[in-house]
């Protein structure tokens, strides 16, 4: 277990709920002493390299693995043909089929890079050199590369997303103004630091599996349900995670793999999945295209949109990328028509990255409401505020808390957009064209229960504990901040242990619940705690507390005393020692009275079971966020550059806005890199995203990252959270692509409607 | 990774010596190397490390020339006052190359040997075709995704971009490679791929690369490297031109101009027809703009389909004249 130290900033106010405390494993971090799951010391450890798909359909007819298994240091290979007993384990939301056996090395290729034998040696480099003998025969079948593959086709449509109100293509066909445009986005990818993996090891019946993961008891019950062991028995450890980003949320095949390895070898096995390897060992976005139509009255007041979306799955699940999930909610409209299709395709099927749906959707309609506004020679910050959605269209309900207007409006004056002239190209400094663009972005706020244990020992420490996972995110310092507060302790008296199965089970750490559950939860135990501490006082025979006549007592600072404050005051440690007890111990979770029994609580850790959406209440909760930008383009070399950027958020209240500004500025960075740089390039004849590297597939370096203001503009909101905040991780990145490309229009003109904007497309 | 006997060479001699036995490679900076190492296409048997030489790292520079011994890091040099004083374009060409902790590891001679980015060469496991690495294999980005590949110098066999931006720089100011035994001016010392791309230098079995010289000139005083990329640092040239003037005494009229590209070619291309255009002309707009138009003679795209190159036959005249407007103060 990891016990971290707290590292004050300022005053003492840092620890508590608000405070600007600095991450409580940044340390361990900087200093190389955080252990991940490819370093944790094992003896006897051997390891595994897998081997993947060259071709992006068809049959595997045999492996030649003979060579393989000549080479020195070779332990094991495994092949399609070698039958691992395991069984397909449930879906996100518990669901599962009776019977069905699982084959992480399948005999069907499904696409290019899909993993088809592992070979197990003594060391990685072994393991290595005796992958590049094995000789795998294949028959091909044909393939659809991408979803611009003619073979293709439209796609499926889904009609469980279709969204409509009022009489949207009438409305449009009706409207003085109109506007219509097709956006892409092409696929990318999540390339955290840290690369996939596992360290397996089996003690008997019982599994031991460090692997970086968002969610420890989700990925356990995987594992249990693969290898047919009890919940209990499988243990997942993850204190670290080198970013995530969507794309450690469940366990993936190379993991059934790995531990598939070590039970037949009897030895503890490490897989690292190569940098290649990780652009298809899960899937990244999908590629998506969309067609948004606006309608809107001469004087800019929107009356339709219509959205037709679509996005590539893989050719064996159905993953829809909702490109339609932002446009509903964005403005005011009385007619609207949504309809989202998956176009399947020879890849891995896609997954979720930072900012899910609401990202690429977000890109469409602010960039459709951008062409709208110029159009109308409309100031795109009034076309925004005269539209302004004071309900929720698509449900009907209220908002919980909207200050998106406060974010427009404070953004742009901490921007000066007042200051811009609003025809395209009247700004330049030599050679570079400057532009200013706005997008709006959202995400909504969903709510799950978590589960936490506070204990409070004799020494004078004060442990939280719980499964939950820290990615970079702050989940350890804004634990430490709640039950500090809550508590009445001192900062420096927590400890903070997460990341392991074996813990009290929480929310995923994705769709930005984890923070509002998490805390809510930890909340709620520090209150139970410090109502005990305070019985025990008052009742403990020999508590010296217990004639003071008091009928409660305050804890502050880590000390218990009597409100009046006339009366004994003693540390809790002090109290402990005097009333005999080593530790107090409480456990809470945030489950409804009524779903408090084992199976309830278990699956309520493991599966989506529990979630809620942003409008399964009385209202309509979400995170809000206005990005303003500026660019320099190169007029002769379609360079872009993102000189300077506002950002206002309403995230509701932040725990600890250091953090919160930090996964701002994360996810602002993601989307300055999706806007011009990320693509997956696929070659046609093979379906290969050939640039699968982090040499080729360019992300931002610091150069391309201007200062970055961000602001906050929320308002607790009690509705969406316990202690009052919104999401923060995802919304940042929604709605910078559109910004950005809204002021590359500005800059130069030019309307680039397929991400990245890639200097050809400026020249 | 395959077994490899590593040895540590002492002197140039010991190196040159072992470098002659079968599936021998010199380890310098070892970034290029390891690189290749890691995606199978570099697989040595022998690994010779020449980084220990003493003396190898040296750079010199007097009135007449500048000396840079092979083993002189990319750092050393780019931020050498000298160089930067005599050279700026060489200097450039080297801050702007990679990034500072690979510049830290990386020598001049490493540099000048880096391997081609194009990514079919460098995934043998799926492409198995590539003339460069399997001669007569064929040539797998032909038909694939060619967006970083080059539009001069190219062949039916190969069309691969030499990546680095050094040697673009000293190919436009005469530097020479000494080899040991002998010197090759950089312009010779590289290949273009015509029906062997695997030979992609002159340089043969049991030579290494010692140093390189520059001569001084007015031109390479007044130079610039500039290199146009969609990122804004650590990215391969998407176009570069190594530029160099120098002017008569009315300020106008070119008595000296020195043009080589990157990013575009397979080899570092100097461009000696822009050079002859300007020669004896006065520098304005349009003598720069109709003479960077020459930079592109023969140049040949690959088809748009899937991210052809088209774009940097446009794109590097507009570099190479941005260039040369900024050293003739035109900009
Ligand atoms: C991610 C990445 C980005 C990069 N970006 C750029 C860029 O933007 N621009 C750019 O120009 N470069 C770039 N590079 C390439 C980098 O500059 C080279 O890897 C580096 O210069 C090689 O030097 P080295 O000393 O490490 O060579 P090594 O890896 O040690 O050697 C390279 C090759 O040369 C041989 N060799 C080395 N020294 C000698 C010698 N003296 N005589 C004979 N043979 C020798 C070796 O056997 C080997 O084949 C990039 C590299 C990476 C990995
Ligand atoms: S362009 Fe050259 S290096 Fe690339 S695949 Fe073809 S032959 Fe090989």
């Amino acid at each position: 277990m990891t016990i971290l130290e707290p590292r004050k900033h300022g005053s003492a106010a840092d620890g508590m709920v608000g405070g600007r405390l600095s991450r409580f494993e940044g340390e361990l971090k900087i200093t190389g002493n955080a252990t991940y799951a490819l370093e944790y010391p094992l003896e006897n450890l051997a390891h595994a390299v897998l081997v993947q798909s060259t071709i992006a359909a068809g049959r595997v007819v045999s492996v030649d693995a003979a060579a393989a298994r000549a080479a020195a240091g070779v332990l094991l290979v495994l092949t399609p043909e070698d039958e691992l007993g395991l069984m397909t384990a449930s879906d996100w939301f518990g669901n599962r089929s009776e019977n069905q056996p699982f084959h992480p090395l399948p005999k069907v290729v499904r696409y290019n890079g899909e993993s088809i034998v592992a070979v197990i040696a003594e060391s990685r480099e072994q393991a290595i050199e005796a992958a590049k003998l094995i000789r795998i025969t294949y028959e091909e079948a044909p393939a659809v590369a991408d979803m611009d593959d003619p073979k293709a086709g439209e796609g499926k449509l889904l009609d469980a997303m279709t969204v409509e109100w009022g009489d949207a293509e009438k409305a449009l066909a009706a409207s003085a103004v109109r506007i219509e445009a097709e956006y892409r986005t092409p696929r990318e990818y999540h390339v955290a630091m840290e690369p996939h993996g596992l360290t397996a090891q089996w003690d008997g019946d019982q599994l031991t599996v460090w692997e970086p993961s968002q969610w420890t008891h989700g990925m356990a019950r995987t594992y249990a349900e693969w290898f047919g062991i009890a919940l209990d028995d499988v243990r997942i450890v993850s204190p670290f995670i080198g970013g995530g980003f969507g794309s450690k949320g469940g366990a993936l095949a190379y993991g059934a793999v790995a531990v598939a390895a070590a039970k037949k070898l009897g030895r503890p096995v490490r897989l690292a999945v190569s940098r290649p390897q990780n652009f298809t060992s899960y899937g990244g976005r999908a590629a998506t295209h969309q067609t948004i139509a606006l309608g809107a009255t001469q004087e800019g007041v929107l009356q339709a949109i219509v959205h037709r979306g679509a996005s590539e799955t893989s050719t064996y699940m159905d993953y829809p990328e909702q490109t339609g999930a932002a446009t509903p909610i964005l403005y005011k409209v009385e007619n609207f028509s949504s309809q989202t299709r998956v176009v399947p395709v020879n890849a891995v099927t896609p997954g979720a990255l930072r900012g899910p749906g609401k990202n690429p959707s977000a890109y469409g309609i602010e960039s459709a409401i951008d062409e709208l506004a110029h159009k109308l020679s409309m100031d795109p910050l009034e076309l925004r505020l005269k539209n302004y959605a004071d309900h929720d269209y698509q449900s009907g309900k209220p908002w919980s808390t909207r200050r998106l207007r406060e974010a427009l409006t404070e953004g742009s004056a901490a921007f000066g957009w007042a200051g811009r002239r609003h025809e395209p190209r009247s700004m330049r400094d030599g050679k570079a064209l400057i532009g200013w663009g706005l997008g709006c972005g959202t995400f909504p706020v969903i709510r799950a229960p978590s589960s936490a244990m506070i204990r409070v020992l004799r020494s004078g420490r004060v442990e939280v504990v719980s499964g939950a996972i820290d990615m970079g995110q702050g989940t350890y310092t804004i634990l430490a901040q709640t039950a500090a507060e809550a508590l009445g302790v001192s900062i420096d008296q927590v400890d903070v242990v997460l990341g392991d199965s074996r813990l009290p089970g929480s929310a995923i750490a994705g769709g930005s619940m984890l923070a509002g559950s998490i805390t809510g939860a930890v909340h709620k135990t520090a209150n139970a705690a410090r109502e005990e501490i305070v019985g025990l006082a008052l009742n403990d025979p020999n508590s010296p507390f217990r004639d003071t006549g008091a009928n409660t007592l305050v804890v502050s600072e880590g000390r218990i005393s009597v409100a009046s404050g006339d009366g004994p005051s003693m540390t809790l440690s002090d109290l402990l020692s005097a009333v005999g007890r080593d530790a107090l111990e409480v456990t809470r979770n945030t489950l409804p009275d009524d779903a408090q029994s084992a199976t309830d609580r278990s699956n309520a850790w493991t599966s989506m079971g529990r979630v809620q959406g942003p409008t399964m209440g009385d209202t309509s909760m979400h995170s809000w966020c206005a990005h303003f930008v500026e660019v320099r383009v190169d007029e002769d070399f379609g360079t872009v550059r993102v000189s300077r950027m506002v950002s206002a958020f309403d995230c509701g209240r932040l725990y600890n806005p250091k953090m919160v500004e930090s996964q701002w500025r994360g996810g602002i960075i993601m989307g300055i890199g999706q806007a011009l740089l990320e693509e997956g390039l696929v070659d046609p004849r093979n379906a290969r995203t050939i640039n699968n590297n982090v040499g080729d597939y360019l992300v931002p370096t610091n150069s391309d990252i201007p200062d970055i203001e961000v602001i906050s503009v929320g308002v607790p909101d009690y509705e969406a959270s316990a202690l009052g905040g919104k999401g923060v991780g995802e919304v940042g990145i929604v709605g910078v692509a559109p910004a950005i490309a809204n002021a590359v229009f500005h800059a130069t003109g030019k309307r680039v409607r397929d991400l990245p904007i890639t200097l050809e497309k400026l020249m | 990774m395959r077994d490899f006997s590593y040895s540590r060479a002492s002197s140039i001699e010991e190196a040159r010596k072992a470098a002659l036995q079968a599936g021998a490679m010199m380890l310098a900076g070892g970034t290029t190397l390891l690189d290749l190492a890691k995606c199978g296409v570099g697989e040595p048997d022998q690994v010779i490390d020449i980084s220990h030489i003493i003396g190898l790292d040296a750079i010199s520079i007097d009135e007449r020339a500048a000396t840079i011994g092979a083993l002189a890091k990319m750092s050393a040099v780019a931020d050498h006052p000298a160089v930067l004083a005599a050279f700026p374009a060489v200097a450039q060409s080297l801050s702007l190359a990679a990034s500072q902790q690979l510049r830290n590891m990386a020598t001049i001679g490493g540099n000048l040997l880096q391997r081609t980015r194009c990514p079919y060469f460098r995934d043998p496991a799926t492409f198995a075709a590539c003339n460069k690495r399997e001669p007569g294999s064929g040539c797998s980005a032909l038909g694939g995704v060619t967006r970083n590949h080059a539009v001069l110098g190219t062949s039916e066999h190969c069309i691969a971009t030499y990546p680095g931006d050094l040697a673009t720089a000293l190919v436009a100011f005469d530097a020479v490679v000494d080899l040991g035994g002998r010197s090759v001016s950089v312009e010779d010392f590289f290949l273009a791929p015509g029906d062997t791309p695997d030979r992609e230098t002159v340089i043969t079995p049991g030579e290494m690369i010692v140093g390189v010289s520059l001569p001084t000139s007015a031109a390479a005083r007044n130079s610039t490297y500039l290199k146009v990329r969609d990122r804004q640092s650590y990215e391969f040239a998407a176009a570069s031109a190594a530029v160099g003037l120098e002017l008569e005494a009315d300020g106008k009229t070119v008595r000296d101009v020195r043009v080589a590209l990157g990013g575009v070619a397979t080899k570092p291309w100097r461009a000696r027809e822009v050079e002859q255009a300007l020669i004896g002309k006065a520098l304005t707009d349009e003598t720069v703009t109709a003479a960077a138009r020459l930079s592109m003679n023969g140049a040949v795209a690959q088809p748009a389909s899937s991210g052809g190159n088209h774009y940097k036959i446009e794109l590097a005249p507009r570099v190479v004249a941005r260039a040369l407007r900024t050293l003739g103060g035109l900009a």
